[in-house]
């Protein structure tokens, strides 16, 4: 248990490597950007954990109690929502692409292209 | 370089990366751990800043410059994505017809529709008291928008969607952030520095800045996320290419 | 404020919830189908979300279960309908997924 949670992070950041590197298709590289982004949040959340800490609120709870760390819970947070949009850029290029030459396998795309 | 010349090189960069990982995962402090330096810095900092949610002080006050960062990649990717989905010349639009909807789901949409509107007004309100604030209540309000796709079609989603003033909430969301930070500065401070009222813990009103840059994150997130979604359902439904109309031609 | 007790069985939960996580991403990884991949990657989000909740995050778990659950998954949707409707220069008509809303 001591390490698992960090372990679990590396795994994840390998898969989604694993899958763009093999990827062809581009809409499926994005997706798997997606699941590579998502172990930094596990790893961040995991260091920042606290055995027996509450959610760093103080709305109704004494300003005593034990909390687990908020410095990367608002790293995380700030980064779920922009990396939402730049997906959704990644995916505007993917159609682009797409426009342009007919594929969205990028194994298919040879050089530069006018 | 070929794709099994590529798949091997990630292999032997995986094994590498793993071994490297794995030795440096047992270096860590073990999880769960009870020393938190930054921790106790953080919570004690939030705490004389009279904000009751720690996670918004620190987005917004203790690292708001950081944050104006982040928010400035939001805004530059929204405006991208709009900039690369802009109809082309050769495009052309065809009119979605209007689709079929189960009267209970339209019923439900239309309860829905409101609360989720007001559940995503209220998390951003609260942001600096309750788990909450302009990025998640932002999100929350521009897909509660999209229930009325669900439940109605894409003709009431568009009439109830203006798209030239979400384009410019946008843009002020954005701004505002920035220039709220020069209150510090004609205050005699720094750049983005907490120099409003803080007012009584737990109270709305708390924590200076926080809740005034939570909304201007709120507005700038949730109508960014509408006006992405508007594109890509613009580009799914309306957009036809001309090749689809059998007139040939390249893309 | 939690016993011990209390504190252990918090400890098996974010183990399920870890394992969860991890073979949803994996599984995510691997799928091929973009549209296959959509929805495990709102399964993702879904078990992302119940895993932060339990790392006591729960403001992190709200954006992940709106942007994870809807945004990011149904953003892939409307590009795969986007790019398979329009047939390309050069791969001819590849109509798949055409007659599924016309």
């Amino acid at each position: 248990m001591t390490i698992l949670p960090f372990l679990a992070a590396g795994w994840i950041f390998l898969a989604g490597v694993h899958g763009m590197v093999t990827s062809r298709n581009a809409i499926h590289a994005v997706g798997c950007l997606a699941v590579a982004q998502s172990s930094t949040y596990v790893l961040l959340l995991a260091v920042g954990f606290r055995r027996g800490g509450t959610a760093p609120y103080f709305s109704d709870t004494s300003l005593r109690t034990r909390v687990v760390d908020p410095v990367v819970q608002a790293l995380a947070l700030t980064d779920v929502v922009v990396g939402a949009t730049v997906t959704a850029l990644l995916l505007g290029l993917a159609m682009q692409v797409r426009k342009r030459h007919g594929t969205v396998d990028p194994d298919a795309l040879t050089g530069l292209k006018g | 370089m070929s794709r099994t010349a590529r798949i091997r090189l990630f292999w032997a960069a995986a094994v590498v990366f793993a071994v490297a990982y794995a030795a440096a995962c047992t270096g860590l402090p073990r999880f769960g751990t009870l020393a938190h330096p930054y921790a106790t810095r953080a919570v004690a900092a939030a705490l004389h800043q009279r904000t009751a949610n720690v996670v918004s002080s620190v987005n917004f006050d203790q690292r708001a410059f950081d944050t104006l960062g982040e928010e400035s990649i939001l805004f530059a990717a929204v405006l991208g994505t709009i900039v690369l989905l802009r109809h082309a010349r050769d495009e052309r639009t065809g009119r979605p017809r209007p689709g079929r909807v189960l009267p209970s789901t339209r019923l439900l949409g239309m309860v829905l529709l409101p609360v989720t509107l007001l559940t995503g007004v209220y998390i951003v309100a609260h942001g600096q008291l309750s788990p909450g604030g302009g990025f998640q209540g932002g999100v929350i309000l521009a897909t509660g928008l999209h229930l009325a796709y669900v439940a109605a079609d894409y003709r009431v989603l568009k009439r109830i969607r203006p798209l030239a003033f979400l384009d410019a909430a946008d843009a002020a969301g954005a701004g505002a952030f920035a220039a709220l930070g020069l209150a510090g500065l004609v205050a005699g401070g720094a750049y983005l520095q907490n120099v409003l009222p803080l007012g009584t813990f737990g109270q709305l009103s708390s924590g200076g800045l926080v809740p005034v840059v939570n909304a201007a994150v709120g507005v700038e997130v949730g109508a960014g996320v509408i006006v992405l979604l508007a594109f890509f359902l613009d580009q799914a439904v309306e957009v036809r290419s001309p090749e689809e109309h059998g007139t040939g031609g390249g893309g | 404020m939690n016993g011990a007790a209390n504190g252990a069985v918090d400890e098996y939960l974010i183990v399920v919830a870890l394992l969860l996580v991890t073979v949803s991403a994996t599984a995510a990884a691997l799928t091929r189908d973009p549209v296959r991949q959509a929805v495990l990657l709102a399964m993702l989000g879904l078990s992302l979300a119940v895993l932060f909740t339990l790392l006591q995050a729960p403001d992190v778990a709200l954006s992940q279960l709106a942007v994870g659950t809807a945004v990011t998954p149904l953003l892939i949707l409307l590009t795969v309908r986007k790019v398979r409707r329009a047939p390309g220069p050069r791969n001819g008509r590849d109509r798949r997924g055409d007659g599924a809303r016309r």
